[in-house]
């Protein structure tokens, strides 16, 4: 099936989200849809969903237009759509949550889980999306739970397909296996748009390339002849360089020193098996590994959001294992955390409330117990702008963000902290080309000051690009440490997969 | 990525399953920011609405046109139609600010407080106790020792879910539940001990309290007979405490926070546990007040069953009132005004005053449900249909 939006036009209060909007997308294509966070292309998805009603424009199957009113209307046409956050019952089974809406049933109106279980199959077979139907979802890792979320729309016979930014939270495997599923979708007649910040991927996987900015197109691009930096200039309408530029790191003073860290979870399975490491002032380390291998635990471990079992974390010298988080924050370390919209922000807040949600109680910014309300707005207005968050009013609430300034706001918090370590998990997750560059120097910039800085990343590039020294991760050991200058992609790969050094 | 929640959006058409997805409390969700037509319109809708229908319930049940109207007129005169049914309604107001306000804290911090009843039940025996075992105190010192007795023992009966909850999880909304049986089978007891009972009955009542403890009538110069009194202010010095607390302290960005993402407020290093705590202790002392009021205003005196149900009329005070102070004061003025009308119409119609509690009912009903008046009105679209992901306070 076709589709193609003529028109679209979606405002919200204060902010024209899209602007007369036309694309096409052709059954057995893929479209990327590619833009800076903010340009509207979640909210055009979410119009064509049928989550949100246009002002004005059409949309259009096969040349019939539609009129969605609610999404269900949107399914029944053959619009599926993959969020990036999935919308499954955790505790359900796969085939449960699969069916959830359009159970089968047997006479007298029981649920027939046989019949579920069986339709799970078949379409797990016909588009090789191996799922087990029994298993229950909080189990599985994320790459898996998106083929339930995919074979979820394909039971709902949909045609046009999007996804948005299925692949950052994927392991590079996993986004291996995510192309070849794309590929058997495509061979099946669907016509596929992919959200994508990952300019790289856009060029791999799709067959036509649209550009928005604030709202609007401007331009489409070639897969065939087009290149990252082609791209990335025509999303942000400037030139970007995506390389960083750093000077050799001049480490000081260890800041942070893990000895043989162990933390266990309540069956007494090991997250984090003695972990030793250290972090200078000057120097950024970067931690390597494929999600779900300790990272997130360690940096828990670090900031005091989770237990440490056994061994010692000294920072500055001093013992700070046992301490809590407002310690360790009132001690000095800032942390961008990996799971900003659960935890880096109250979604209810104001934008000025966010960017005060670890320091309120300071002295800058309350005296006793009241707020200090004109020092609030004054550092969140300079935040705003320093940090370039979009659109700049503070008194807009965090959900009204969009998933890439929600990560500025946060960052812009934690980075205007003059503090001696700096913890960054997944600092630019979701971030476009032109956000990445300036997150990416400000991390530098806070290395040159001397601060400790740790990286966590999915993403080699990123750790390659920014790390003076990289730790691998693996099944909650640190299993090679390398000088970034003294090793390669390939070899730190080789870790990351479970070799040892 | 695509993460805000389009359910914020006003002019979405549906329920959004990204919103679902943030799969918020039932209890969050009564505290989202307010704007005119979540805040006023439709509450305003809702209780129009429900008269409407007490209108026809009262035709349904044999009586004419003209004798419902007849005895809605009673209920306007009653409740505004003169100073003495003003008095009334405040009189009747003033806990109901009290108890609304103990629910709507914890309600902001994402607890579910149903155990105003019970909290106000201890705080009124604390108080009348204070108000009778000291004799010859002056009012200055009597009177807010009596009334910080009542906060204490609110406070108290608060505590124990608060500590239950930080320590062991248990859920607050049974705890409190079980509180409010232990609290009133607690009060009949104690009212049958020498040290409560007055001397020489043997029905549970307790004995009076000293007159210097009692809380000043406010209009008794006009007429003896207006039972308006000085818990009247400090019911509106509480609510305006509330405010201050809520929005404009450290302790209220907590507990706002933790109410609205406790893993947030984790991360930013606030104590979760401690939180549960103190708005516990604090949504007890408020009903604790309340009872400490009726008892140093009102009735002088605890009989069983004082309370009367004022406790869980806070809950629906709250709701009403979206959590928001200045809500809950406009909610429980109406709740009041209810009451007092309600006692008028039973005593000059044949409509009796448990139209009034069906009448409330229906109003929390609308309330907790815009959609559907929304859909009466054919108000615009919009945010009308938010509702049922966002709940009620959106
Ligand atoms: N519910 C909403 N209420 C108010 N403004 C909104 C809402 N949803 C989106 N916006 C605004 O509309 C604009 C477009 O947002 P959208 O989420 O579509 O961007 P995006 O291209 O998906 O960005 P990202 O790459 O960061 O996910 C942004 O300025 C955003 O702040
Ligand atoms: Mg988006």
């Amino acid at each position: 099936m076709d589709l193609e939006l003529r028109g679209i036009r979606k405002e919200f209060p204060g902010v024209l989200a899209n602007d007369d909007v036309s694309l096409v997308a052709r059954s057995g294509k893929v479209l990327a849809l590619i833009g800076e966070n903010g340009a509207g292309k979640s909210t055009l998805m979410n119009v064509l969903s049928g989550l949100y009603r246009p002002d004005a424009g059409e949309i259009l199957l096969d040349g019939v237009p539609q009129n969605f009113h609610d999404p269900g209307a949107a399914i029944a046409a053959g619009i599926g759509m993959v969020h990036q956050h999935f919308m499954l019952v955790q505790i359900f089974s796969v085939a449960d949550n699969v069916v959830l809406g359009v159970e089968p049933t047997t006479v007298g109106g029981v649920m027939d889980r046989k019949r579920a279980r069986a339709e799970v199959r078949e379409i797990s077979q016909r588009y090789g999306l191996a799922v087990d139907p029994d298993a229950i979802i909080e189990e599985l890792p994320v790459g898996i739970q998106q083929r339930v979320e995919i074979i979820k729309i394909l039971l709902r016979g949909a045609k046009v397909i999007v996804f948005d930014e299925p692949t950052a939270v994927l392991t590079p495997q996993e986004v291996e296996e995510f192309f070849g599923i794309v590929a058997e979708l495509k061979s099946n007649g669907a016509a596929i748009i992919f959200i994508t910040h990952k300019l790289k991927e856009a060029l791999a996987i799709a067959d036509d390339i649209t550009v928005l900015r604030s709202g609007k197109v401007v331009g489409h691009a070639d897969p065939a002849t087009a290149t990252p930096e082609e791209l990335a200039s025509l999303m942000v309408g400037r030139d970007i360089d995506l390389s960083v530029d750093k000077a050799p790191a001049k480490p000081g003073a260890t800041v942070l020193e893990l000895s043989e860290v162990t933390v266990t979870d309540d069956y007494g399975r090991k997250l984090l098996d003695s972990v030793s490491m250290t972090v200078a002032g000057g120097e950024i380390v970067g931690i390597a590994g494929i999600q779900g291998n300790g990272q997130t635990e360690l940096v828990q471990a670090i900031t005091g959001l989770l237990p440490v079992e056994t061994g010692k974390v000294l920072f500055q010298g001093r013992d700070v294992t046992k301490l809590n988080p407002r310690k360790l924050h009132q001690a000095g370390i800032a942390h961008v955390p990996e799971d900003r919209n659960h935890m880096g922000m109250v979604g209810s807040f104001s934008l000025s409330e966010n960017l005060i949600l670890d320091s309120y109680y300071s002295d800058q910014f309350s005296k006793g117990l009241q707020l200090n309300r004109g020092a609030i707005q004054e550092s969140a207005l300079a935040l705003v702008q320093a940090y370039d968050v979009r659109p700049p009013n503070i008194d807009n609430t965090g959900d009204a963000l969009s998933g890439g300034n929600a990560q500025k706001m946060i960052v812009a918090r934690e980075f205007s902290r003059d503090v001696p370590l700096v913890i960054c998990a997944q600092p630019t997750r979701g971030i476009d080309v032109g956000s990445i560059e300036y997150i990416h120097e400000q991390i530098v910039l806070k290395r040159d000051e001397g601060k400790a800085i740790l990286i966590v990343s999915t993403e080699l590039d990123e750790i390659f690009s920014l790390a003076d020294r990289i730790l691998v991760m693996f099944d909650g050991e640190i299993v090679a440490e390398r000088l970034t200058s003294e090793t390669t992609p390939t070899e730190i790969g080789l870790f990351m997969a479970g070799n040892r050094s | 990525m695509s993460d805000h929640i389009p359910a914020s959006d006003p002019d979405s058409p549906v329920i959004t399953e990204e919103s679902l997805k943030h799969n918020r409390g039932f209890v969050q969700r009564l505290t989202t920011s307010v704007n005119w037509r979540t805040g006023i319109l439709i509450p305003l809708l809702s209780v129009i609405t429900a008269l409407a229908i007490g209108l026809v319930i009262i035709v349904l049940s044999g009586s004419s046109f003209s004798e419902a109207l007849e005895a809605y007129g009673a209920l306007l005169q009653g409740s505004v139609g003169s100073i003495k049914a003003i008095s009334e309604t405040l009189t009747a107001a003033t806990p109901l600010i009290l108890v609304g306000l103990s629910v709507a804290i914890a309600f902001r911090a994402g607890l579910f407080n149903i155990g105003a009843e019970g909290q106000m039940a201890i705080g009124g025996m604390c108080a009348v106790f204070a108000g009778f075992t000291f004799v010859g105190l002056p009012l200055l010192v009597h009177l807010p020792l009596a009334i910080l007795a009542g906060i204490i023992g609110g406070a108290i009966w608060g505590f124990i879910p608060g500590i239950l909850k930080a320590k062991t999880g248990a859920h607050e909304v049974i705890v409190t539940i079980m509180l409010n049986y232990i609290a009133i089978l607690f009060v009949g007891y104690l009212l049958k001990t020498s040290l409560f009972q007055r001397e020489g009955r043997t029905d549970p009542v307790s004995k009076n309290i000293e007159g210097s403890s009692a809380l000043p009538q406010l209009l008794d110069w006009i007429n003896p007979s207006m039972r308006i009194h000085a818990g009247l202010i400090i019911a509106l010095l509480a609510a305006a405490f509330i405010h201050w607390l809520l929005f404009r302290t450290t302790v209220g960005f907590e507990f706002r926070a933790v109410g609205a993402n406790p893993a947030a407020a984790r991360y930013a290093g606030m104590s979760v546990a401690r939180v549960y705590v103190m708005v516990m202790v604090i949504a007890g002392a408020l009903a604790g007040l309340a009872g400490g009021g009726q008892v140093l205003g009102v009735l002088e005196r605890v009989t069983p069953g004082f309370t009367a149900g004022i406790g869980f009329d806070g809950i629906a005070v709250a709701l009403l009132g979206r959590s928001n102070p200045a809500g809950v004061v406009a909610a429980a003025v109406l709740f009041g005004g209810l009451r007092a009308g309600g006692q008028q119409m039973q005593v000059s119609t044949d409509v009796g005053i448990d139209l009034i509690s069906v009448i409330q009912a229906l109003i929390i009903i609308f309330v907790a449900a815009p959609t559907l008046i929304s859909s009466i009105y054919r108000l615009k679209a919009p945010a009308a249909s938010m509702q049922i992901s966002k709940g009620w306070a959106s």
